[in-house]
């Protein structure tokens, strides 16, 4: 290493990993529903595409967990974003592409993808 | 990208705890399932609370499991890591909630702490200088070489108000300044690892946990004051913390944050390991200077202090692990930040390793001015078993008993010495109304005489002949005028001893009997120890009106003391007895007292 420009390289290149195991209460949440209907359902390549694309983008408030059943198994794989001071969103029947649509429209520019959530597809 | 990041604690609490076991067992459920591209185990350095280890956290839920056992691994790998379920049986209890968990900085054990020197322990892992790296590592050295004149830096650290943590809390920023201000041809920096109050693993486990900050820091120190050569001054018996310290070394040459030229800047600095054979008086800093020379480890006389003829007669700077663990955080965010934390004259924060009668064994860092009852009763956990706090010891065997009546003192350097103690290197043992205090005090002694180099007579004879007095005490034949023959010598060895190691070895007695002369009384005069600990001075009765008759005593008694008739009270020999207490474990009616 011969210059700050590399140190931070480094760092850009490492943090995220690293951010994940800080406790930030200001963090948005991506939980995707990963019991056995979730898992059946095709849950898994939805989470992977999840976490790819918030690596992708560099999104360093942003952390995707599993979470267990939701409880709508008819609509799985779910998945719940849940940011600070806002309420719930849960999008159903997700797949991988709709996963990077979700990050692109919803974590990234603010707008619900409306029709994928539950209400629009419950009625 | 993991998904997941399992942390499992390797300091050496936990691996004691077999946590190697588990972070094998681990990886291998992982492949077992498929998920070892998605889950990244690492290892990693203490997270303080030793009494719930091994400690596995799993991210990025924050899952915080505690006494995890080489059985529950699969569970967790299945549940947690695989089904997204979180195991709660496992969960520290107090992070447990009603559809969720808490986060740890809500538990009472991690509420009140402010971690600067351990802040990266239990957060990265230590054997990647990467990772050290991604939360800001050597960006402090990187700043003051390139921004920052020497000047500068010692007047950031003489600005910001850290003192020396290793125990005599001497401004850190002024010895910086005098080393820089001796001109030599050639200068050192040397970091004193040589942990050796009973009780006290915080360097330790800053060396195991964040190696690469102590390496930052000791370079940032010779940029300060013009020296390119570095030791470290580690002690044997820490060979985790000496296989991580030479795994960072090597890092950071490859990456060339050691060795010649650092960032372009023509600033040379490198670092070697110097291994103690685990002697307490090399833990004073001209008998480590010594010791590093390859000569016997005894103090040197004071001054020359080390700043002007330290390592090799040349100026020093020797500084503790904790001390240097602050360094880089200082640089990055300025001695304002750092000033803010803490009393008028303590500033910063301090790593406690609490110990003995305490629920929550481990390592806490606490802001300067945090009471001894937030320690004990909120972060400690209080006393198992409902006892009653009877004295905290603070400074190992340098140090003194604090009473309850001073629980509520801020601790701080001065606060502590003004009342007989001293911070020492902030082992902070908790004692319970089970201890007697002349048995605690001649424990101490009995550390210090052993330790005790020998080049001066007051601590090698002093404290032999205190130590000698105590054992005549507590064995029931001390006089009253023992008392003031104690008293008298101890401050005669004060006075009179080379260094800091004899100085200070009287400190327990003169709390002990400050405190708590009732119980030395009560061992002179009544020839009774009010704890029950010393054993010539206690008999063991059985009280008849509660004794069942069932026999056991008599059948574990060693010695075959206890007699009696089935159904019928049983009688101890008090001629044969020998006081082991095997009676008492097994009486199930608590009808076997000693007094």
């Amino acid at each position: 290493m011969k210059s700050l420009a590399e140190l931070k390289a480094i760092k850009e290149k490492t943090q995220a990993a690293v951010g994940m195991r800080q406790d930030n209460e200001d963090k948005i949440r991506i939980l995707v529903g990963m019991a056995t209907c979730g898992i059946a359902a095709g849950a898994r390549p939805v989470l992977a595409a999840l976490v790819e694309e918030v690596e992708k983008r560099n999104l360093h408030n942003v952390s995707v967990s599993q979470t267990g059943c939701i409880g709508v198994c008819q609509y799985e794989p779910v998945i719940e974003v849940v940011a600070p001071n806002e309420e719930k969103v849960t999008y159903v029947k997700v797949t991988a592409e709709k996963a990077v649509r979700i990050i692109n429209d919803h974590i990234v520019n603010g707008n619900v993808v409306t029709e994928y959530t539950i209400g629009s597809v419950a009625k | 990208m993991f998904r997941s990041t399992v942390l499992i604690c390797g300091g050496t609490g936990c691996t004691s705890s077999n946590s190697e076991k588990l972070i094998t067992l681990m990886q291998a459920e992982l492949v077992r399932l498929g998920l070892e591209k998605e889950v990244n185990v690492i290892k990693t350095g203490c997270f303080g609370l030793c009494a719930l280890g091994p400690i596995v956290v799993v991210y990025p839920e924050g899952a915080f499991y505690s006494m995890v056992k080489e059985d529950d691994i699969t569970e967790i790998v299945e549940e947690h890591l695989l089904k997204g379920r979180i195991v709660q049986r496992l969960l520290y209890s107090e992070t447990v909630a009603e559809d969720t968990i808490k986060s740890l900085n809500q538990t009472s054990f991690y509420a009140k702490q402010k971690r600067v020197a351990l802040r990266n322990c239990g957060v990265i892992d230590p054997e990647k200088i990467d990772e050290y790296i991604a939360v800001d590592g050597y960006a402090a050295l990187g700043k003051a070489l390139t921004e920052l004149t020497p000047q500068q830096v010692i007047d950031t650290v003489k600005a910001s108000g850290l003192r020396g943590r290793g125990g005599g809390g001497f401004p850190t920023g002024l010895k910086w300044s005098f080393a820089a201000a001796n001109q030599a041809d050639q200068k050192y920096v040397a970091c004193n690892a040589d942990e050796g109050d009973p009780g006290a693993f915080m360097d330790r486990s800053v060396l195991e946990g964040d190696p690469h900050a102590v390496l930052e820091a000791m370079a940032i120190a010779g940029y300060a004051i013009g020296a390119n050569k570095g030791y470290i001054y580690v002690r044997a018996e820490y060979p985790i913390a000496v296989y991580r310290l030479n795994i960072a070394i090597a890092q950071a040459r490859e990456y060339g944050l050691l060795g010649k030229n650092i960032f372009e800047t023509g600033f040379d600095f490198d670092v070697e390991i110097r291994l103690g054979a685990g002697a307490f008086v090399c833990g004073e800093e001209t008998a480590l200077l010594n010791s590093i020379e390859g000569k016997r480890g005894e103090p040197r006389n004071r001054p020359p202090f080390p700043a002007v003829k330290g390592l090799y007669g040349k100026p020093t700077v020797l500084n503790n692990v904790e001390t240097y663990a602050n360094i880089p955080q200082i640089i990055l965010n300025g001695a304002e930040w750092f000033a803010a934390m803490g009393t008028e004259k303590s500033k910063g924060t301090k790593v406690f390793a609490l110990g003995g009668k305490i629920n929550n064994t481990g390592l806490v860092e606490v802001p300067m001015g945090t009471t001894l009852r937030e320690i004990v009763e909120e972060i400690g956990g209080g006393i198992p078993d409902g006892k009653k706090f009877k004295a905290a010891q603070t400074g190992g065997p340098s140090g003194g008993c604090i009473p309850p009546e001073h629980m509520d003192i801020e601790i701080d350097y001065d606060n502590l010495i003004s009342i007989g103690s001293m911070m020492g290197s902030g082992g902070l043992i908790v004692m319970d109304e089970d201890s007697c205090m002349v048995d605690i005090a001649k424990f101490f002694l009995e550390f210090t005489v052993d330790e005790s180099c020998g080049k001066c007579t007051p601590c090698r004879v002093g404290t032999k002949r205190l130590h000698e007095i105590l054992e005549r005490i507590t064995a029931g034949q001390g006089e009253l005028e023992d008392l003031d023959k104690l008293e008298a010598l101890c401050y005669y060895i004060k006075e009179n001893a080379l260094c800091g190691l004899g100085q200070t070895a009287p400190n327990p007695v003169l709390s002990t009997l400050k405190y708590f002369r009732d119980e030395y009384e009560a061992h002179v005069v009544n020839k009774k120890c009010p704890a029950g600990v010393c054993k010539s001075l206690l008999s063991y009765f059985i009280i008849a009106e509660k004794c069942k008759g069932c026999t056991l005593c008599a059948r574990v008694c060693p010695v075959g003391a206890i007699s009696g008739t089935v159904k019928e009270p049983h009688v101890i020999d008090l001629n044969k007895c020998i006081k082991c207490g095997a009676c008492i474990e097994k009486c199930k009616f608590g009808a076997i007292i000693k007094k």
